[in-house]
């Protein structure tokens, strides 16, 4: 993993700074600031949390990968999550991840090469009557077919 | 949000003050303040404030003097499209100078017929358009708005206003919404204001008669007690899916000593297919925060948090406009309507884990740590929150009470079965007509729901089984429609309430598939605490997946465990039931079992035919591409991942089987249905 010692620095202690130090309860809202202003958890604002909360930076650690929402890792500029809930499998949506995945080349969790798009799959979004479900960014769409993906994607190409 | 009124039109929200002689404020708060938006002036008589007071009534109530739009603006309607008609609508009155009010409500339910707009002109109903794209909505903006000409052919219906004439015979074309079949078998009291008001105006709430339980409640002076008696007489049962008596838990929680006590709403809607929190949290969420107030005035609670799932942004802006605007006005917060009553109300913004739902874990979240259950006694009520007394209720149960509190408890008991009372909220996904949400009264049959409300199986196909309780539930065959919707009935048929999920399907559907999908979801959600759960699912995921797998190739051994698989399902489930630490894990098996007692020759065609009967399991299927529809066009053999398939131009192509790797990309993207797969 890279080290951010740089630019980054100054952002992650003015977001610790608006939290109380020293009260855990703000440990997973404190992850989402971060989380929120990069796109993922770089491990120097995880010790730097650590430090703010007076919390072991294993406690940190175990905390930011528990929850599938957190990711250690940087994401593309687009991020693409394909709803596998009950109602988007009952229509398909596992023949959508896979012609998703066969697209961009890579497999869910994974960032293309060129930084462009991230793949991941949410467990339900809670729009499941317009199953199948992909969202890109904040967009949703419905009813995807396995075979629009790649006129889907192509905007967000561009952008 | 955002009613878009010309500033001559503007008139003060309904929780201002009429005049300086008012001096409700949140610091120095007035007993009479709810009654006073409703009723008042009442601290002193004068023609202006009564004037100014009917007014912001009325435009709480939607008697505008200029014509009002309506967005369904919920996450469905958003995600179908109406994201794009709001601008477009925009742009429209602009460039003809309309004067017109705008307002986004929340889902009314019908997410199948999203997006919705609705129109009501002064002194008309209401008039509801559905699947509204852009050119649809500039379409009805043109005839209705412009030249008044009512588009009757491209209306769905019309909901009845009170300053309506209801026997108007410019609407007598139109049905009236509630009527239509979908409809007609609901019984609305959680969704009664879903998609018909304004979620972010606490006005319209209180218009409505929004917090007259509360204020009934703290003027008995009796520290929730009355509050207490109507919900146990109610006979209202946990929402979240165990069912446990709502009364009863508030009891135990009303007995401790300890304080500070904490009251939790549960909004971490964690089952797959399930959106019934995110649509009440979305459409009517001042319902959910009064049922708090009341369930904190009953068990003794001055703190409190909504869990809200991270998934939900909507919901999530939507509590915080509203906490924020009921700090403002003094209905959270210290002393609230001067009854030295106080509740201080945060939101916590869940990070993605399933068994957040579950009790102990939720509360473990809450105080920053790793979502994982704990061994219960000691129970929440008795130690919770940083070990202080906490009752934890799920959204739908909170959107019960208000109901309660104000009619009493005997009337919520008269609907329903002896056990379970009251109306239950559906989410009603999968491959039927009327896919959304529907509250239904307890005790309808699950065909009811299906057939009627949810007007049968999309094109007709033969239905199979209805999934209901998510992960946790169960399946139910085509049988055993006729059970029941209550607690106790569908626990005896294998299945569970749940949350309100119920996922239809039909004969394409493979249930050998479906559990294979649970079980994988619940391997992937197990915390991993506790071995039976973490190793059990992973061992059931196992097996199912030896099932479905392509068939040749197999070693001997691995024949002799495909044969041996259904055996060791049924071994492994009753340990995992029994020795899981929470109900995640108790549960677990569940998806497992249903489908084996209902659909067993399901499972032994997979095992021993290794044939899918459904269809659904690919690498269970061989692809031919049928040589009488087959246009030699070629995108079957650019689509294939392995090269499997080939022939020339204008030529039948053929699908080599050695190298075939059953993925179904040709019949996918074949326009002339000449892949077949058996």
């Amino acid at each position: 993993m890279t080290t951010h010692v740089c630019e980054c620095a100054s952002a992650v202690e003015r977001i610790v700074r608006a939290f109380p130090s020293g009260r855990r309860e703000a440990l997973i809202p404190l992850l989402q600031a971060v989380q929120e202003e990069f796109g993922y958890l770089p491990q120097d604002a995880l010790r730097a949390i650590a430090r703010h909360l007076n919390l072991p930076a294993a406690k940190v650690f175990g905390v930011a990968t528990f929850y599938n929402q957190f990711r250690l890792k940087p994401v593309g500029a687009h991020t693409i999550r394909v709803c596998r809930g009950t109602a988007c499998h009952v229509r398909g949506s596992k023949q959508l991840l896979d012609a998703v995945a066969d697209h961009l080349g890579v497999t869910p969790g994974e960032t293309t090469a060129d930084g462009e798009f991230t793949l991941e799959t949410v467990a339900c979004i809670g729009a499941c009557s317009i199953a199948p479900v992909v969202m890109v960014d904040g967009d949703f769409h419905g009813a995807v077919k396995s075979n629009a993906v790649a006129k889907l994607l192509e905007p967000y190409r561009e952008k | 949000m955002s009613t878009v009124l010309r500033e001559h039109h503007t008139v003060k929200a309904l929780t201002e003050a009429c005049c300086s002689r008012c001096t409700h404020r949140a610091a120095t708060p007035c007993a009479d303040y709810v009654r006073c938006r409703r009723e008042g002036p009442i601290c002193h008589q004068d023609a202006g404030c009564s004037a100014v007071l009917a007014g912001a009534r009325a435009a709480a109530n939607h008697a505008l003097a200029v014509p009002i739009i309506y967005l369904g603006a919920g996450t469905c309607g958003l995600a179908s499209g109406m994201d794009k008609v709001i601008p477009a609508l925009r742009g429209f009155l602009a460039e003809h100078d309309l004067d017109v009010a705008m307002k986004e409500v929340g889902c009314f339910g019908l997410c199948h017929r999203e997006p919705m707009l609705d129109i009501k002109k002064p002194g008309r109903p209401r008039v509801c358009f559905d699947g509204v794209d852009v050119k649809k909505a500039l379409a009805i903006a043109e005839r209705y708005l412009l030249n008044d000409d009512i588009p009757a052919e491209l209306a769905m219906g019309v909901i009845p206003t009170p300053d309506a004439d209801p026997d108007a015979p410019e609407f007598a074309a139109l049905p009236d919404l509630y009527t239509l079949p979908v409809l007609a078998r609901q019984r609305r009291t959680v969704l009664k204001h879903c998609g018909l008001i304004d979620p972010d105006s606490l006005s319209e709430y209180l218009a409505r008669g929004g917090y007259a339980a509360l204020e009934k409640a703290l003027a008995a002076g009796d520290d929730g007690q009355s509050v207490l008696d109507h919900v146990l007489q109610s006979g209202l049962r946990g929402r979240g899916g165990g069912g446990f008596p709502t009364g009863r838990k508030w009891q135990l929680t009303r007995q401790q000593t300890p304080t500070p006590k904490y009251l939790v709403c549960n909004a971490d809607e964690g089952d797959p297919g399930a959106f019934m929190d995110r649509s009440v949290l979305e459409g009517d969420p001042h319902r959910v925060i009064e049922g708090m107030l009341l369930g904190a005035l009953a068990i003794g609670a001055s703190y409190g948090y909504i869990y809200c799932r991270a998934e939900y942004p909507l919901a999530i802006k939507r509590l915080e406009h509203s906490i924020e605007e009921l700090e403002r006005v003094g209905l959270l917060g210290d002393n609230i309507l001067g009854s030295g009553f106080s509740f201080h109300l945060k939101l916590k913004q869940g990070a993605g884990a399933f068994v957040c739902g579950e009790e102990t874990a939720l509360l473990a979240s809450i105080e920053g740590k790793r979502g994982m259950p704990r061994v219960r006694p000691p129970y929440p009520a008795q130690s919770g929150l940083w070990g202080q007394p906490t009752c934890i209720n799920n959204v739908e149960t909170f959107a019960n009470v208000s109901s309660i509190v104000a009619e009493g408890g005997a009337a919520f008991a008269s609907v329903g079965t002896e056990r379970s009372k009251g109306t239950k909220v559906f989410a009603l996904t999968g491959t039927v007509k009327n896919s959304g949400l529907v509250e239904v009264p307890m005790g309808i049959t699950l065909r009811e729901v299906v057939f009627e409300v949810g007007g049968g199986i999309l094109e007709d196909r033969p239905f199979k089984a209805v999934q209901i309780g998510g992960p946790s539930g169960g399946c139910i065959p085509d049988q055993l429609m006729d059970t029941p919707v209550d607690y106790d009935s569908l626990i005896a048929v294998g299945a569970m309430m749940g949350s309100g999920g119920l996922v239809v399907m039909d004969e394409r559907t493979c249930m050998v598939d479906l559990a294979r999908f649970f079980m994988e979801f619940i391997r992937n959600e197990s915390c991993g605490k506790c071995i039976p759960c973490r190793e059990g699912t992973t061992r059931m995921l196992e097996i199912l997946e030896r099932i479905v797998r392509p068939a040749g190739g197999e070693s001997p051994r691995e024949t002799v465990e495909r044969f041996k698989s259904v055996t060791l399902l049924e071994e492994l489930a009753p340990v995992i039931r029994d020795t899981s630490l929470c109900g995640l894990g108790q549960t677990a098996p569940n998806p497992v079992l249903s489908t084996l007692r209902y659909f067993r020759d399901e499972y032994e065609a997979h095992v021993f035919e290794r044939r899918c009967p459904a269809g659904a399991c690919r690498a269970l299927l061989t692809f031919h591409i049928v040589a009488e529809k087959c246009k030699g066009c070629t995108l079957c053999a650019r689509q294939c991942p392995t090269g499997a398939i080939w022939g020339a131009p204008k030529q039948t192509h053929i699908i080599d089987q050695d190298k075939c790797v059953h993925c179904g990309a040709c019949q996918d993207v074949c326009k002339f249905d000449a892949v077949s797969a058996q």
